[in-house]
C-alpha cells in the first residue's frame, strides 16, 4: 500500500510540474524574446537566449512613451478603486449588518449586474459620454468602470463583513457605543484586511479592462496599458520585440503583487464567489 | 426597527444609484435604440422606429448564428478543460507540500494579467512558421513541418482555447479549492477505515460534496465564456475571415466599425438576454441563501 | 444597582417563530436570577431583549424605574458578558476593559484607576498589554467579566459565560462568580442550559420552555415543589423518574391510590384527580434492596442493568418487570451488580403526581 501511495504521489507531482511549466513558459519565452533583436525572433528560435539587447525596452520608453499608458492606468484604476471602496463599504455594512426589506432583492440585483455583458452597454455609454464631452478623458473611463467595479466591491465586502462576528459590535453597543462609533472603532479596524483585498481585486480588474478603454479613448494620451499594448503598430511589421517588452513591464509588477498578496487574493476571490 | 430600515437604505443608496445610472439606464437606452434604424454611416436615413425588424434581421443573419456557434463551442471546450485541470490543481493544492505557496502564486499570475497581454503572449508563441510552438512541435516530432496557425480555422482555435485555459484555470482551481476545503476531512478518514481506496473516495465523497462549488464555477465561467471579447480580438481578430468571431466581437464590429447602431443595439439586447437568462438560473438556484443566511 | 422587570413581554419574529410568550418576571435589586431551559426555550432571547439587542413585539421592560422598552442598548446602562466573550481582538486587554468608559468620555485618570483596580481584583494586571489572541480561555473570560465590572452598570447580563470552559475551570469560575455577586451586591441575570449551574448559582431560578415561563422560584422550591412535569424532569440530576398510571379512590377513606404498570402506592391527593397521571419520584427517593422479595405496595421488582459508581454514591439503572426503566441512587458501599434482581422501594415522601394531559402538579 505504501509503494502504491508513493507511485500516486509521484504521478501527481509529475503532472503538477508539467502544469507549472505550462503556466510559466509563456512568461519565460516573452522575457527571453524581449531581449532578442527583432530580426532573430522568428528565425531559428531557441529556448536559451543567444543575444541580450535592451533596445526594445529603451524604445518602449523613449520612442513610444510607455510611461503615459502606465500613468493613465494608474489614475483610472486607482480612482475607481478608491471611490468604489468608500461608497461600497457603506453599502456593504448596510447589507451585512442591517435588517431592511428589499435586502435580498438588492443583493440579487447587484449579483445580476456583475454578469452584464459589457458589450451591451458600450454604445449608449459611448453616446452618453460623447454628449457630456467625456470621450478620451479620465472621468470618461472611471464612470463606465463603476459598472463592474461597484457591484464587485459591494459583493466581496458584504461577504467579508459577514464573516466578522456580530457580537463584537453588540458588545460595543452594550458598552455604550453608538452605531457610528462601533462602525469606526470596532468594525472598520477589523475590516481593513478585507478592504485591502477588495481594493487589490478591484484594482486588478480595472487595470486589465480592455473593451471600455478601447471604445472610450481616442489616442495615446489617454489610452490605458492594455489598449496601448494591443494597438502597437510598427512601420512595416508587428513590433514583437517591443510588444513583449511592454508585456514584461506590464506583468512584472502584477507578478510581484500576486506573490506578496496571494493569500489575500485567494481569500478575497473565494469569499466573494463561494459565498454567493 | 424602523430607523434601521431607513439607515440601511441611506447607506445603500449611493452605490445603488451609481449602478442604476451607469448600468441600468444605458441598458434601457440600448433596448430603445434596438427598435430603431440607426446607421451612423447613412445619416440621411434619420432614425425611424422599425419595431422588431432588427431582431428579424438577426434571426436571418448567418453571421450572427455562426458567431453564436463559435461562442458556444469556445465556451464548452474551454470550460471542460478548465474544470478537469482546475479540479486536479485544486486537489493538488489541497495538500500541504513544499513550494505550495509558490505554486499558488505562480498559478495566479496568468489570472492577474490583462487578457490582452495573455493573448499577445500566446499569439507570439504560435505566430509565423518560425514561432516557438512550431519549433517545439517539429523538434518533438508531432508536426512534420511548421504550419501557419492563424490561417485555418480549426488550427486558429487551438491557441485561443489554450490561452483561455491558461488564463482562467487558476480561477476555477481556486473556486474548487474553496469547495474542497469545506469538506470534512473525517469523512475521508472514515472511508479509509472502511476500506475505500482513493478513487472511490474521489468519486463518492469529493465529487458529490463539491457539486455546489462546481455549479458556481460552471455558471461564472459560462457567463465569462459567453462574453469573451478581449482574447479573440487580439489573438485572431475573429479570423480567419469571421470564422472565430464570437457574438461580442460581432456586436462590437457592427457598432463601432460598421456604425450600425440600431442593429448593433439589437445584437446587444440579444446577448444580454442570453446572459441574463443564464444569470437568472444562477440567482434562482443559489440566491435563496443571499440575505438571511447568518441568522 | 436596579431591579429589572418584564411585563407581558412577547417576541415574535417576522417568520412567525415565537421566542417569548406573555412573559412576566421580576429580578429584584441585587438578586442573581438564572434563566434556565433547553435550547430553543427562549432564554438567550429574553436576555437579549433585556439588553436591547433585540426589540420586543409586545409588553414592557423596566430597569430600575425607567421604561427602557424602546431604548437602544447604549442607553440602558447594563453590561453583558457574551458566550464567546466578544473581546475586541485589535485592542489590548487594557483597552478592552476601558472601552465602555472611553466611549462615555470619562476622564483618563478615572479610567486608569478603575481599570487597574478591576484588573488587579481579577488577576489580570500582568496581562494588561496583551491582546485577546494571546490569552487562554479562562483569561479571556475574566477580561469579559472585567469589562462589565469596570462600567459599574445597573445590572449584569450573562449569556452562558461558562459553556466554553472545560469542566474543572467551569466549576472554579462558578464559585468565583458567586463570590463576585456577593461582593458587588449586583443585580445579575444569568442564562444557562446547565441545571446544576442554575441550582448552585441562582438566588432564584426561572425555568423556561419554548418561550413560556414554567416556574420561577428558589432552587430548593423548584427541587422539592416543581410546578409541572417539565420542571420536575429538568431540575435535579439524575432526572426524576416518571411512571404513568391512574389514580383511583380505592378505599373507604379520602386516600387515593396510584396504579401503574408495576407500582401500586397510596398518594396524598385530596382533590378529585383525573384518570391519567404521571407519578414522579427522584432517584434519591428510591431505595434498592437486594433480593426479590417484592413485598406489598410501594415496592417494585427490578433487574439491574447498569451501575455507575460516582464515588459518593452509585447510580443504578434498573428495568421493571413491565419493561419500564428507573434510575435509583444507592449508597456507595452497597453491593449492587448488573444482572441482580432487586427490590425497589419508593419513599412516600418523595412522590409527586402530575396530570398526564397538562403536566401540572397535582400533589
Amino acid at each position: 500500500m505504501k509503494a502504491r501511495a508513493g507511485w500516486g504521489q509521484w504521478a501527481m507531482g509529475g503532472v503538477l510540474v508539467a502544469l507549472m511549466v505550462f503556466t510559466l513558459f509563456p512568461f519565460y519565452w516573452a522575457l527571453v524574446s524581449s531581449f532578442t533583436p527583432d530580426a532573430a525572433l522568428f528565425r531559428d528560435p531557441s529556448l536559451w537566449p543567444k543575444d541580450i539587447i535592451l533596445d526594445h525596452y529603451r524604445a518602449l520608453f523613449d520612442e513610444r512613451d510607455f510611461f503615459t499608458p502606465i500613468r493613465n492606468s494608474l489614475i483610472v484604476a486607482g480612482t475607481t478603486t478608491f471611490f468604489c471602496l468608500t461608497v461600497g463599504t457603506l453599502a456593504a455594512y448596510a447589507l451585512a449588518r442591517l435588517e431592511f426589506r428589499g435586502k435580498a432583492a438588492i443583493m440579487a440585483f447587484i449579483l445580476a449586474v456583475t454578469m452584464f455583458p459589457q458589450i451591451s452597454i458600450v454604445s449608449p455609454l459611448y453616446l452618453l459620454l460623447r454628449s457630456l464631452r467625456l470621450i478620451d478623458t479620465y472621468p470618461g473611463l472611471i464612470m463606465p468602470y463603476m459598472t463592474f467595479a461597484m457591484p464587485l466591491t459591494v459583493w466581496v465586502l458584504t461577504g467579508s463583513i459577514r464573516q466578522i462576528p456580530r457580537d463584537l459590535e453588540e458588545a460595543a453597543h452594550v458598552d455604550g457605543a453608538s452605531r457610528r462609533q462601533s462602525f469606526t472603532k470596532i468594525l472598520l479596524p477589523l475590516a481593513v484586511p478585507s478592504l485591502a483585498t477588495t481594493g487589490i481585486l478591484t484594482f486588478i480588474y480595472c487595470w486589465n479592462e480592455f473593451l471600455f478603454a478601447l471604445s472610450f479613448t481616442l489616442g495615446p494620451e489617454r489610452q490605458t496599458v492594455p489598449v496601448a499594448i494591443a494597438l502597437f503598430r510598427g512601420q512595416y511589421q508587428v513590433p514583437w520585440g517591443q510588444i513583449l517588452a511592454a508585456a514584461v513591464v506590464a506583468t512584472a509588477p502584477v507578478a510581484v503583487m500576486v506573490l506578496l498578496f496571494q493569500r489575500r487574493i485567494v481569500q478575497g476571490l473565494t469569499a466573494g464567489a463561494v459565498k454567493g | 426597527m424602523k430607523s434601521e430600515s431607513r439607515l440601511g437604505w441611506m447607506l445603500v443608496a449611493p452605490a445603488l444609484g451609481v449602478i442604476a445610472l451607469i448600468a441600468i439606464f444605458p441598458l434601457g437606452w440600448t433596448f430603445w435604440e434596438s427598435l430603431h434604424l440607426h446607421e451612423l454611416r447613412m445619416p440621411w436615413l434619420g432614425k425611424p422606429f422599425i419595431g422588431v425588424d432588427n431582431y428579424v434581421e438577426i434571426a436571418r443573419d448567418p453571421r450572427f448564428w455562426a458567431a453564436l456557434g463559435h461562442t458556444a463551442f469556445f465556451t464548452f471546450v474551454s470550460i471542460s478543460l478548465e474544470l478537469v485541470i482546475g479540479l486536479f490543481l485544486a486537489l493538488a493544492m489541497n495538500r500541504a507540500f513544499r513550494g505550495r505557496g509558490f505554486v499558488r502564486a505562480a498559478v495566479l499570475v496568468p489570472w492577474a494579467i490583462p487578457t490582452v497581454v495573455a493573448a499577445l503572449l500566446w499569439r507570439f508563441i504560435f505566430e509565423s512558421q518560425g514561432g516557438i510552438a512550431n519549433e517545439l512541435l517539429v523538434s518533438v516530432g508531432i508536426l512534420d513541418q511548421p504550419i501557419v496557425w492563424f490561417i485555418k480555422t480549426w488550427t486558429a482555435w487551438i491557441p485561443v482555447i489554450l490561452a483561455d485555459v491558461w488564463k482562467t484555470t487558476p480561477f476555477v482551481a481556486l473556486l474548487l479549492l474553496a469547495g474542497l476545503q469545506n469538506i470534512d476531512l473525517t469523512l475521508y478518514e472514515a472511508a479509509a477505515v472502511d476500506g475505500a481506496n482513493p478513487w472511490w473516495q474521489l468519486r463518492h465523497i469529493t465529487l458529490p460534496l463539491l457539486k455546489p462549488a462546481i455549479l458556481v464555477t460552471l455558471i461564472f465561467r459560462t457567463l465569462d465564456g459567453f462574453r469573451v471579447f478581449d482574447l479573440i480580438y487580439v489573438l485572431t481578430g475573429g479570423g480567419p475571415g469571421t470564422t472565430t468571431e464570437p457574438v461580442a466581437l460581432y456586436t462590437f464590429n457592427a457598432l463601432l466599425q460598421n456604425l450600425r447602431f440600431g442593429y448593433g443595439s439589437a445584437l446587444s439586447v440579444v446577448i444580454f438576454s442570453i446572459t441574463f437568462g443564464i444569470a437568472l438560473l444562477y440567482v434562482k438556484g443559489l440566491g435563496v441563501k443571499l440575505a438571511g443566511e447568518e441568522r | 444597582m436596579a431591579r429589572i422587570s418584564l411585563e407581558h413581554v412577547e417576541k415574535v419574529y417576522p417568520n412567525g417563530y415565537v421566542a417569548a410568550r406573555d412573559l412576566s418576571l421580576e429580578v429584584a435589586d441585587g438578586e442573581l436570577l438564572v434563566l434556565v431551559g433547553p435550547s430553543g426555550s427562549g432564554k438567550s432571547t429574553i436576555l437579549r431583549l433585556m439588553a436591547g439587542l433585540e426589540s420586543v413585539t409586545g409588553g414592557t421592560i423596566r430597569i430600575g424605574e425607567r421604561d427602557v422598552t424602546d431604548l437602544p442598548p447604549q442607553q440602558r446602562d447594563i453590561a453583558m458578558v457574551f458566550q464567546n466573550y466578544a473581546l475586541y481582538p485589535h485592542m489590548t486587554v487594557r483597552q478592552n476593559l476601558a472601552f465602555g468608559l472611553t466611549i462615555r468620555k470619562q476622564p483618563v485618570s478615572v479610567i486608569d484607576q478603575r481599570v487597574l483596580a478591576v484588573a488587579a481584583s481579577l488577576g489580570l494586571d500582568v496581562l494588561l498589554d496583551r491582546k485577546p489572541a494571546q490569552l487562554s480561555g479562562g483569561q479571556r473570560q475574566r477580561v469579559a467579566l472585567g469589562r462589565a465590572i469596570v462600567r459599574e452598570p445597573l445590572a449584569f447580563l450573562f449569556d452562558e459565560p461558562l459553556s466554553n470552559l472545560d469542566a474543572q475551570l467551569r466549576v472554579e469560575t462558578r464559585v468565583e462568580l458567586s463570590r463576585l455577586h456577593r461582593k458587588l451586591g449586583a443585580t445579575m441575570v444569568y442564562v444557562t442550559h446547565d441545571q446544576s449551574e442554575a441550582l448552585t448559582l441562582g438566588d432564584r431560578i426561572a425555568v423556561l420552555k419554548e418561550g413560556v415561563l414554567q416556574q420561577i422560584a428558589t432552587p430548593m422550591q423548584l427541587y422539592h415543589h416543581p410546578a409541572n412535569k417539565f420542571v420536575a424532569g429538568f431540575i435535579g440530576s439524575p432526572s426524576m423518574n416518571f411512571l404513568d398510571g391512574v389514580v383511583r379512590r380505592e378505599g373507604p377513606g379520602a386516600e387515593r391510590t396510584f396504579r401503574g404498570k408495576d407500582l401500586t402506592i397510596d398518594v396524598p391527593l385530596r382533590t378529585e384527580a383525573p384518570d391519567k397521571v404521571f407519578l414522579g419520584v427522584r432517584p434519591q427517593h428510591l431505595e434498592v434492596f437486594g433480593g426479590a422479595n417484592a413485598g406489598g405496595d410501594g415496592t417494585l421488582r427490578a433487574e439491574v442493568g447498569v451501575v455507575e459508581p460516582m464515588g459518593n454514591e452509585q447510580i443504578v439503572y434498573v428495568t421493571l418487570s413491565g419493561g419500564d426503566r428507573l434510575v435509583a441512587v444507592a449508597p456507595p458501599d452497597q453491593q449492587v451488580t448488573p444482572g441482580d434482581v432487586v427490590s425497589i422501594r419508593v419513599r412516600p415522601e418523595g412522590i409527586h403526581v402530575f396530570d398526564a394531559g397538562t403536566g401540572a402538579r397535582l400533589g
